[in-house]
């Protein structure tokens, strides 16, 4: 996926070495002598020297985030995880009230088809059971992040253990490992999601997280291996060989690090599909039965569906809040592809 | 190529395999697994030891599997929980209903996503293309069960433009002869019943299309990009050829390869959505046979039919598509 965003920005660099090599030229020819070729030439390697150093020295990442810098979509992913999660961390200070108690108030005038609505005290009203729903909102972000970031590294941590012995040993292991996460990418992720928490006799809130981090596991298994065993036969990993470093360091410090890139922006792209099926899970039933838990996964499958037709806003609070932070995340992540992407960097 | 078929078939027998073993397992090693499921609240020492003999549960393991397997290659998985069925007689009367949500959900999505990928690429940064762009990210980001609601909402509470749920009005008259709606009042001649049977299709097929739609839409229009910087295209404007011809037989025919792939997986993607969408729409197919065989107590004996089911289906369809690459990109067939 190229974009037109990131490519222009590689072009006034090579440009910049040119006009100087032209003006060495011409001061050239204009001195005749051989006494002067020397000088010149010198004089040439010097510049060459400078102009090699000065962008010979910057790493693939720093490179690719500088490029992430340049792109708005990006930033703009960006921002909004920034936010999500500075509203996560300070959400008991940004709370107006206790995300779990019940206010007389609100309970009051509360029956199963009438919930009330915002008031000065309480700006987006009440939930199902006269909690303040603002409240709940803040501190759902929280468990909302603590899901997804949770979810995700699991799978990311699992994935990255079977895609490196996979890519390291190749051969027999790389064979039984590649069927095993064939056997999972067998059943669309939502279902093995929904298997893996049927299996668990009662769901919990770890059983969504590890059924969503398992549904993971192949696609970073996959991913991690495909770049290590692509560079098994490249020239760095034979001049490490060379040089007689071990297997172990060779893998975990030469063939490692350069697989994890790709990991790493597939595990930004997880993190929003980590929260839509943490909700989709909350919408079957199958997700955290603690009612004094605020996730906005679950009050938007649990509450947000049942009370649809008496308050709308109890969905689409939750829903809003959770297509904004995906859709950071994914733009976030995709920004990260595209500044990795060798074709984009033309 | 018959080697090629051979391989992806046997690889794809092992993945079954191994699946089957993994829910054999699986339901063997259940907290509170099959037996107290069938026994329910009626679970005393005697019965359960009697129950154990009779399913043949105190055998070792692998005798156990090899009648498992034995039983499946007959077609035989056992009776469901709860209702007493056979599961394929369950399974059955369900599997219409959600292949032709599905079909029409993938209908929608290739016949709106490519034209619509093909337009953005072409007025590539124009209004088109970043509204394109914006509308697929949305869609990739929105819980489609919350769209569901949503739709439901507007076309069947505020305006009556659609039936709010089930696949067909009380009072049509239609025979079943397959079970898929449309196709039987065709078959039969009651065109009232098809009409109807697609006015219920609609809003769940929209709903189900929403991802798929998405990731056709980018797809295309990354892969129509790639495409459209390469020489020929440029060869075959320069001899003037219609534009037509270059759309279809030198953009077109390049660019979909990658788009026939992503329609392969996005079949995980309506299968996984159509449990959401069916819940929505009450829709009675195999996404709501799902939800009821977990959250009506536990029916294992249907899970693991439909868990079964959905990987062979899934699998299957992503073979057909790889196999489809030698028809439509002739390299392929060279190699």
């Amino acid at each position: 996926m190229s974009d037109p965003i990131t490519r222009p920005t590689a072009s006034p660099q090579r440009e910049s070495v040119d006009p100087s090599a032209v003006e060495e030229k011409r001061e050239g020819i204009l001195p005749p002598g051989l006494d002067r070729l020397g000088e010149r030439k010198r004089a040439r390697l010097e510049q060459l020297a400078q102009a090699t150093a000065d962008k010979g020295g910057v790493s693939l990442v720093r490179d690719a985030f500088r490029r992430l810098r340049r792109n708005p979509t990006a930033i703009f992913g960006a921002s909004i995880v920034a936010l999500f999660i500075l509203v996560a961390i300070f959400a008991p200070l940004l709370a107006p009230h206790d995300p779990a108690q019940r206010f007389d108030e609100l309970t009051k005038n509360l029956t199963v088809d009438n919930i009330p609505g915002a008031s000065s005290e309480f700006p987006l009203g009440s939930d199902p059971l006269g909690r303040d729903f603002l409240s709940r909102m803040i501190h759902g972000s929280r468990q909302t992040l603590f899901v997804g970031v949770l979810a995700t590294f699991i799978g990311l941590a699992l994935g990255v253990l079977v895609g490196a012995i996979a890519g390291a040993f190749g051969g027999w292991v790389d064979n039984i490992l590649m069927r095993f996460t064939d056997v999972m990418l067998a059943l669309p992720a939502l279902l093995l999601a929904i298997s893996l928490v049927a299996m668990a006799s009662r769901s919990s809130q770890w059983t969504v997280i590890i059924a969503v981090a398992i549904v993971n596991v192949p696609i970073f298994a996959r991913l991690l291996r495909g770049s290590m065993l692509a560079q098994r036969e490249s020239d760095h990993v034979l001049a490490a060989r060379a040089l007689g470093v071990k297997q172990g360091s060779i893998v975990l410090r030469h063939m490692l690090p350069n697989a994890m890139t790709a990991v790493i922006v597939q595990a930004t792209l997880t993190l929003s599909t980590a929260i839509l099926e943490a909700a989709s899970l909350s919408f079957l039933g199958l997700g955290d039965p603690d009612i004094n838990r605020a996730e906005w996964g679950l009050m938007l499958g649990v509450d947000g569906q049942r009370y649809f037709e008496v308050r709308p806003e109890l969905a689409y609070y939750p829903a809003v809040a959770i297509i904004i932070v995906a859709l950071g995340f994914t733009l976030l992540g995709e920004g990260m592809r595209e500044a990795i992407d060798p074709k984009s960097r033309r | 190529m018959l080697r090629v078929i051979v391989r992806r078939l046997l690889q794809l027998v092992v993945t079954l395999i191994g699946l089957s073993a993994l829910v054999f397992v699986w339901l063997r090693n259940l907290p509170g697994g099959p037996i107290e499921a069938l026994l329910g609240e009626r679970a005393t020492p005697e019965r359960r030891a009697l129950l154990i003999k009779a399913l043949g549960y105190d055998q070792p393991i692998l005798v156990q599997y090899a009648k498992f397997m034995q039983r499946l290659l007959t077609g035989d998985f056992g009776n469901s929980i709860r209702s007493g069925d056979p599961v394929t007689e369950v399974i059955g009367r369900a599997f219409p209903a959600t292949i032709e949500l599905a079909a029409a959900a993938m209908v929608i999505a290739i016949g709106l996503g490519v034209p619509l990928g093909y337009l953005a690429a072409r007025h590539r940064g124009r209004l088109l293309d970043n509204m394109s762009i914006a509308g697929t990210l949305l869609g990739i980001s929105i819980p489609i069960f919350f769209l569901g609601y949503l739709l439901k909402d507007v076309f069947t509470q505020n305006i009556h433009w659609f039936p709010p749920s089930g696949r067909m009005s009380t009072g049509v008259d239609n025979t079943e002869i397959t079970g898929f709606f449309v196709l039987d009042g065709l078959l039969t001649r009651e065109f009232d019943a098809t009409a109807d049977a697609l006015w219920h299709l609609v809003l769940p097929a929209l709903t189900l299309a929403t991802i798929p739609l998405a990731v056709i839409v980018r797809i295309t229009r990354a892969s129509v990009l790639d495409v459209l910087n390469e020489d020929f295209v440029r060869t075959a404007e320069a001899k003037g050829l219609r534009h037509k011809t270059i759309r279809g037989r030198h953009i077109l025919r390049n660019a979909l390869l990658p788009v026939v792939t992503t329609i392969g997986l996005q079949t995980g993607a309506l299968l996984s959505g159509a449990v959401l969408t069916e819940r929505v729409y009450n829709w009675g197919g195999l996404g709501t046979l799902i939800y009821n065989s977990i959250s009506g107590g536990r029916d294992y004996p249907v899970l693991q039919a439909l868990i079964l089911l959905a990987a062979l289906v899934f699998v299957l369809v992503n073979l057909l598509v790889d196999l489809s690459y030698a028809f439509i990109d002739p390299r392929v067939r060279v190699r």
